[in-house]
């Protein structure tokens, strides 16, 4: 059990900077020398912020030993959402997964609506022109809903 | 050994008929402790729990599925006949982390969030997951989030060099 005390020790300050900055449902546990952080963060800045004590404290998270899931939590249903990939166009896919074919493309930082946050990877978006599929939702940030 | 058995088996019917009978008479902390235990046994909300008596004030400790699991736990022991006081030293067990422990899943989400970095190959190594290869700092970043929303048994990172 001096593993598990070195474990939580090692990142009392992560653990600590989540329950200041108000994550919510914060649950920390240890399971077969990994440590779980999950929760739900009120922004995406606590979020960042988060990942920055854990990159100080372990730093380019390469012990492997940390697996930390804290989402930003949802106060409104998304219904839209900018392409934020880095500059290219983000497939628009069949089905949640990439053997799936593309059936469309989203372009660099277009506003596109969320018809369904299906699963933490694939939402259902739907572009301008009436193309409908799944698309990896690393790349696609929350907006708040265009006035039109 | 059965003569015993029947004995001690005879004696708590005698003892428990003493404490029927004479209403004012304490039971036994040991009696109570017994008829706790009895009925904590049987009730499946409760899993490891462990019970003392002292003076009619029972101590309950141990831990318990969620927080109205430990209540449930409280309220029985208190109905109990004898018991004055209920301590509740109950812990709540801490959900276990789901852990994605399929390879098959483990492998379709590591395909989608590696697809864009063609200097990184995986593979999963009795549930955990193994990089090598290389890639920059700012990509990793952002590729450790998407690995970590997948709920791996964990890393090895041994083989990954960050640029």
């Amino acid at each position: 059990m001096s593993t598990s005390l070195s474990l939580q020790e090692k990142y009392q300050e992560l653990t600590t900077a989540a329950t200041i900055s108000g994550v919510a449902n914060l649950q920390v546990r240890e399971q077969e020398g990994i440590l779980y952080i999950d929760g739900e963060a009120p922004s995406g800045a606590v979020k960042d912020m988060l990942w920055g004590v854990y990159d100080k404290l372990d730093p380019n998270f390469l012990t492997g030993d940390l697996v930390m899931n804290v989402n930003v939590s949802a106060t409104a249903p998304v219904t839209h959402a900018k392409v934020t990939t880095e500059h290219s166009n983000l497939n628009i896919r069949k089905g949640p997964g990439t053997d799936q074919p593309i059936v469309g493309k989203a372009a660099h930082h277009e506003i596109v609506t969320v018809v369904s946050q299906t699963s933490e990877q694939w939402w259902l978006i739907r572009t301008k022109d009436g193309e409908e599929g799944y698309s990896y939702a690393q790349y696609l940030t929350p907006e708040a809903t265009p006035e039109s | 050994m059965k003569k015993l058995s029947t004995s001690i088996l005879l004696m708590g019917i005698l003892a428990l008929t003493i404490s029927f009978t004479s209403c004012k008479k304490k039971a036994k902390d040991a009696d109570i402790k017994a008829a706790i235990e009895t009925a904590l046994k049987a009730d499946p909300m409760s899993v490891n729990t462990m019970v003392s008596v002292d003076k009619g004030v029972a101590t309950i400790s141990g831990e318990c599925k969620d927080e109205a699991c430990k209540m449930h736990c409280a309220d029985m022991v208190k109905g109990i006949k004898g018991v004055k006081e209920v301590v509740n030293n109950c812990t709540v067990a801490a959900p276990m982390p789901v852990i994605n422990a399929e390879d098959e899943a483990l492998t379709k989400g590591l395909n989608d969030a590696l697809k864009d970095q063609p200097g990184v190959k995986f593979s999963i190594n009795e549930g955990k997951i193994v990089l090598t290869g290389e890639i920059a700092k700012a990509k990793w970043a952002a590729v450790k989030q998407m690995l970590d929303k997948l709920k791996p048994k964990g890393y090895d990172l041994t083989g990954l060099t960050i640029k």
